[in-house]
Parts: structure tokens; sequence; C-alpha cells
């Protein structure tokens, strides 16, 4: 492995932790949504995610010399790489799931345009090909916050809820990432809860996530 | 509002009825169509068209009061004709 390697796979390991806790969560409101054809999207959004970071996982495990399924599920809570962000529990809250998925999208859609620019040509291909999906997923999440905005009512919940993810979503990014993010969302930056450490939210999550693989150690499914 | 999806399979293909969604506006039916309908390029054209526009034109025939069949092609049986004709030009062959 080149001195640069660990470096690089960090990166992709955020990434792809990031999509696939996201997506899990998400996917948590499959059959519980508002309304069934915001059940049907958002469990489709919900599961693009799972495979941007199948996609990742897939990448850094050719560098790493493991397996897509072993840095998904294998790993330890505290070896994720996740931002606090995408770790937290909000069944059966609307108005923060919207407000997460819009900070989430609009982060995402900065950082994968920095990624496009990686000097790793395969980094940089995955990159373009997640930004083509993502786009719909930003356009959601858009679309939502619109919707909400446009009541007194709906604009007070996600508004707050805005607020309080607001130093979550900045440990998203890195470096001047965050002072564009802060542009695009028109908010000033502030202290973020870094990547790096875990909520309480994350252990639950681990284990229910990786449950049926840790059933049956090392077997082929 | 309920809208109406038409989607083109491939180009030149006429549009054809996939199905209704029900979504609070027009940017909502988009990305639902998109969705139930795009996913996995299965539309090259989506058409979204609220349920309201749609004027449904009632007894949807022009009055057909005498008979008057022989003006249609379906008022021939061509199969029979073609039969007759195989007939003839067989028993020429022979």
């Amino acid at each position: 492995m080149s001195a640069q390697a660990p470096s690089r796979t960090d990166l992709l390991l955020a990434i792809a932790d990031d999509e696939l806790v996201l997506g899990w969560r998400n996917s948590e409101w499959t059959g519980i949504a508002p309304f069934l054809e915001e059940d049907v999207a958002f469990s489709s959004i919900a599961q693009g995610e799972i495979g941007h970071a199948r996609a990742f996982y897939e990448l850094a495990a050719t560098e790493l010399g493991t397996t897509a399924d072993a840095l998904a599920f294998d790993r330890r809570p505290d070896e994720y790489r996740c931002a606090p962000l995408v770790e937290l529990r909000f069944v059966p809250d609307w108005a923060r799931t919207i407000a997460r998925h819009y900070l989430y999208e609009t982060a995402d859609a900065i950082r994968i345009a920095g990624v496009k620019e990686s000097e790793w040509d395969e980094l940089a291909g995955l990159a373009a090909k997640v930004e083509r999906e993502e786009v719909y997923h930003l356009m959601h999440a858009q679309m939502w916050a619109d919707r909400l905005a446009a009541s007194t009512d709906g604009r007070r919940h996600f508004d707050e809820a805005v607020t309080e993810l607001w130093p979550y979503a900045l440990g998203l990014l890195e470096g001047e990432e965050r002072e564009r993010l802060a542009e695009t969302v028109g908010r000033e930056p502030v202290d973020a809860v870094e990547r790096g450490a875990h909520t309480d939210e994350l252990v639950p999550l681990w284990d229910e996530m990786t449950m049926v693989r840790r059933s049956a150690p090392g077997a082929e499914w | 509002m309920i809208y109406e999806v038409f989607r083109q399979e491939r180009e030149g293909q006429p549009l054809q009825h996939g199905g209704s969604l029900e979504a609070p506006n027009a940017a909502f039916a988009e990305a639902y169509a998109r969705e139930f309908y795009g996913r996995r390029n299965e539309s090259t054209t989506l058409w979204i068209i609220p349920r309201d526009a749609v004027a449904e034109v009632e007894e949807p025939y022009v009055a057909d009061v005498f008979d008057r069949d022989y003006r249609r092609v379906d008022g021939y049986s061509i199969k029979v004709k073609l039969k007759e004709a195989r007939e003839r030009a067989g028993a020429l062959a022979d």
C-alpha cells in the first residue's frame, strides 16, 4: 500500500459510511411515510444511498484487500467514519428528517463536486456517476424544503430543525467546503459537530444493521 | 391532486397511459413520476397531466342510425374473399 493510501481510503470510508448509515435511517420510513407516493420515493432514495455506499466500499475494498460487505458490516461501531448527522434517529419526526435530508444532500453535492476533481481516476469516475443520481436526491430535498416553508407551521418546524442540525451538517465537510455550505444554506458557520466521535444512537443502529451477519459469522450468503 | 402519467418507451413510439399518482403539486408529481416510471430507464418521455385538466368526451361515437356497414372496412370479411381467391387459383393450377 502506498504512503498516501490511508488518507484516501479514509475519505472513501467517510463517504461510504455516511451513505450507508443515512440510507439506513431513511429506510426506517418505509411503510410509514406521510403518504404512499412519498413512501415509495423516499424508500427509493434510501436504497440509492445504500447503492452508492456499496460502490464506495468496493473501491475501498480493492485498496484495502477486503470486501465491500466486510467493510459495511464487519467493523466495530467505533471504526465507522460516518458523521454524527447521519446517525440520529428521527422517526416519526418528518420535519427533522427533511431538514437532515436537505442539509445532507446540499453538503453532499459540494463534497461530490470536489471528489470529482480527484487525481485518483476511479474515484473521480465514481463520483461523476454518483452525482448523476444525487441531483435527484437534492431536487427531492429542495422540493420538500420549499413545501414546508410554504406554510407558517411547516416553516417554523423546518427552521427549528435546520437550526438544531446545522452544527452537525458542517461536520460532514472539511475546510473551505464548510464555507460553501454556509453560503448555499444562508447560515453563519458555527462550531461543527465533528466526524470521529459518535452519538449514542450509533451502537443500537449498528447492532440492528449487523445482526443477521453476526448471527452466522463467516457464512457465504 | 391526482395526476395522470403518460410515458413513451422508446423514441418514435406513441405515448401511452402509464398510470396515475397523487401529489400535492406539479413539482412533487414530476419527482414521483420520475421515480415510478423513469428509475430503470424505462421511459424516454414522461407527461404528467392533472386529472382535472382531462376533458372526457361523453358517448364517444358518431351516431350511426342507418345501416351502412359497407362503408366500413370491417363490413367486409377479407378472410372469406382470400379463401375463395386461393381456391380459384388452386383450381387453375390443377
